[in-house]
């Protein structure tokens, strides 16, 4: 049987979402730096206000840089339509506030960026929505917790920065057979190396800032609808399926179908709570998109010498990375993630805090910061950095030792940074010594 | 809203506006597989300059109960039923793709109940190549590949949505997808089938728009010429770069040019 030959993902990173702007014939994609939008007369800008014309209003809500990368972002993934946000953090945030009310419930894997660990734990209660954390490799455990005011279930495609690998299709089939959604953060693997809609997740989100832009320069994340939840199979979700009277009574699953979630996230989310994201910022990342699987490749190959080069060494206690055959899910992501599954790991160092301090302080190619996912290499200590804010007990719960160095991969001389990391390891072994 | 129709629940969109007694009605009817979904930015933008908006669901497609309808003819039979049971004497009847079949032979069989007449992404006859008619048979998922391929413009594939944010061809692909067992293929089949209609339209009385797409893959413009021709009122808006998913690629352009016959 024929099968329909659709552009590949390299073609669609470079040009998804984009037609050459007409007037100037310019290939990149134009920064529309502007607030706002002269309307065509005053019943097209009514229209505008009121769903029936395409286009844009006000740069909070949509901008035609921005909406290029949507698209690009959507497209990649497999998904109907995304939107754009300031920051991962705002994505995480305007993807759970569009789906859970006062009192709702969510079940989320514990391995989760700290970030995103904080927002649940301790801010969303503050507004009546409380978080479950399972372990991601308890797949009843996500069963178990779920509750009759749950409205979704959360976890990192690959979780940062113990690498735990969501298990996507049985993880979404017990959120289906409860008629909620699969929120997945695919952050750390981009669609690059994994499809998460094919796998039967619903929604993703991800901080551009990290692989996406891959270049450390922007703030960004998205939120990508998948299209294929069936928001009316359940009461669960009556922002989706009843009418809303903040926008006239429109229903969005009468409307807009496949397209429902993401409608309500621009015309709710985005213009309510205005994380919206900087043009410029949105021309910053699509760059990034147009190298996203040259970039991601040689983060994976540079990754894999990496992790082969430090399990070998005396000055580590322990590596957690997918590529180990000891890694918890090193079958699964072969299964799930063919292509390599992160870049972003961690490791142990002999001797705790003090001697990774040691070395870290060491490292030169290495930039110590809070940040993943850049071209270039990074380290940080976790436990007194982006986790600082987590409770002893919740850090053990997640893994996340005192001794844990975590390293994102950039994608220079994959001999350079293993000469780097062996400079710290000699400075640290001598301070191990004293 | 829902109404009933041949004892079936029957859902059409209203445009998110109630029905003004002794208002012009305003009719869409959707293509092959899909449901009134497509019609939402033209529907909310005539119901908010009065016109009563009907964009069915035909049974058994998106919200409507009942078995499919095998032929354009009992399709447009079934749509004068749905304008009975909703008050609706007179209307715009505006279809796309299958959508425009079943508003044309409204149009030809019924002609008072019609103001004017909008085809959009159409040509008759509406013929269907074996490979797609035999997959969609077989209720394979790359019938439904096929209808979202060749129903966008090579542009369109890279994307550039008027709907900021939007990626039309998964968007298409999720709603084809959402179609039930056999859908496909009765609606292409009665795509196929309808071959009377170059005849039948020397008995269009109402003025007609046809709005087509200039890289329309699925009805290329050369097969709507005869039946423009046939035509005595009819008028054309030719939507360069553009495909047969008129719909989704220049949602902008179809309102414009649905404006000027409202």
């Amino acid at each position: 049987m024929a099968k329909v030959k659709t552009f590949d993902f390299d073609t669609l990173s470079n040009h998804a979402g984009q037609r050459p702007d007409k007037e100037t014939g310019s290939r990149a994609v134009p920064i529309y730096q502007t607030a706002s939008y002269v309307f065509r007369d005053s019943d097209a800008g009514a229209a505008m206000f009121n769903i029936e014309r395409g286009g844009h209003v006000y740069s909070r809500i949509s901008n035609p840089t921005t909406a290029v990368l949507e698209e690009r972002i959507s497209a990649l993934e497999g998904g109907v339509g995304a939107v754009a946000t300031s920051s991962g953090q705002a994505a995480v945030f305007n993807a759970i506030a569009t789906l859970v009310d006062q009192g709702g419930h969510i079940v989320s894997s514990y391995a989760l960026y700290g970030g995103t660990h904080n927002l649940m734990e301790y801010t969303l209660p503050r507004f009546g929505i409380t978080t479950t954390f399972v372990d991601p490799n308890d797949i009843e455990g996500f069963k178990k917790a779920i509750k009759p005011e749950t409205r979704l279930i959360f976890g990192e495609t690959v979780a940062n920065p113990k690498t735990e690998v969501l298990n996507i299709p049985e993880v979404a089939k017990i959120a289906h057979d409860n008629h909620i959604p699969l929120v997945v953060d695919s952050t750390t693997t981009t669609p690059y190396l994994i499809k998460p809609f094919d796998l039967g997740a619903d929604i993703v989100v991800h901080s551009a800032t990290k692989f996406l832009s891959g270049h450390g320069t922007s703030m960004a994340g998205l939120i990508v609808d998948g299209g294929v939840f069936d928001w009316e199979s359940t009461d669960k979700f009556p922002q989706m399926t009843e009418k809303y009277e903040g926008f006239h009574n429109l229903s969005f699953t009468e409307e807009f179908g496949p397209a429902a979630f993401i409608s309500r996230v621009r015309n709710e989310a985005a213009r309510d709570f205005g994380a919206c994201l900087a043009p410029h910022s949105s021309f910053l990342v699509l760059n990034g998109t147009e190298t996203l699987s040259v970039r991601m490749d040689k983060h994976i190959s540079n990754t894999n010498k990496v992790v082969d080069y430090l399990v070998g060494h005396d000055m580590v206690e322990w590596v957690s990375h997918p590529n180990l055959k000891d890694h918890p899910n090193h079958d699964l992501a072969k299964e799930l993630l063919p292509k390599g599954s992160t870049a972003v790991f961690s490791f142990g160092i002999k001797g705790g805090r003090e001697i990774g301090q040691v070395f870290i302080d060491r490292l030169d190619l290495f930039s110590n910061l809070a940040n993943i996912g850049d071209a270039k290499s990074l380290v940080i200590h976790p436990a007194s950095t982006t986790h600082q804010r987590m409770t002893v007990e919740a850090l053990e719960e997640a893994g996340i030792s005192e001794g844990l160095i975590r390293l994102s991969i950039g994608i220079e001389s994959v001999d350079d940074l293993i000469e780097d990391l062996e400079k710290g390891f000699r400075t640290a072994s001598k301070a191990l010594k004293k | 809203m829902y109404i009933d129709v041949d004892n079936h629940k029957t859902y059409i969109a209203t445009g998110s506006k109630e029905h003004i007694d002794g208002n012009m009605g305003m009719t869409f009817i959707h293509g092959t597989a899909m449901d009134h979904t497509v019609w939402t930015l033209a529907g909310r933008h005539f119901a908010r300059r009065g016109l009563n908006i009907l964009a069915v669901d035909l049974p058994g497609h998106g919200r409507s109960e009942g078995d499919v309808i095998p032929s354009i003819e009992g399709m447009a039979d079934w749509v004068v039923k749905a304008l009975d049971a909703s008050g609706q004497d007179k209307t715009i009847i505006v279809g796309h793709s299958m959508g425009s079949l079943v508003a044309f032979d409204v149009a030809a069989r019924y002609p008072d109940r019609i103001k004017h007449l909008a085809m959009v992404g159409t040509s008759i006859p509406m013929p269907v190549g074996d490979l797609l008619l035999d997959s969609a048979k077989e209720d394979k998922d790359v019938a439904k590949e096929m209808v979202n391929f060749w129903s966008h413009s090579q542009a369109a594939h890279l994307g550039g949505s008027q709907v900021p944010g939007t990626w039309m061809i998964g968007k298409l692909g999720r709603l084809l997808e959402r179609s039930g067992p056999g859908v496909i293929y009765n609606d292409l089949k009665a795509c196929h089938d309808y071959v009377d209609g170059v005849e039948r339209s020397k008995q269009i009385q109402a003025p007609t728009l046809f709005i087509l797409g200039e890289d329309d893959f699925m009805t290329p413009v050369r097969n709507a010429k005869e039946l423009v021709e046939n035509i005595p009122q009819s008028s054309t808006v030719m939507l360069p770069n553009c495909g047969h998913a008129i719909v989704n690629e220049a949602p902008n352009e179809m309102l414009d040019a649905l404006a000027t016959i409202v």
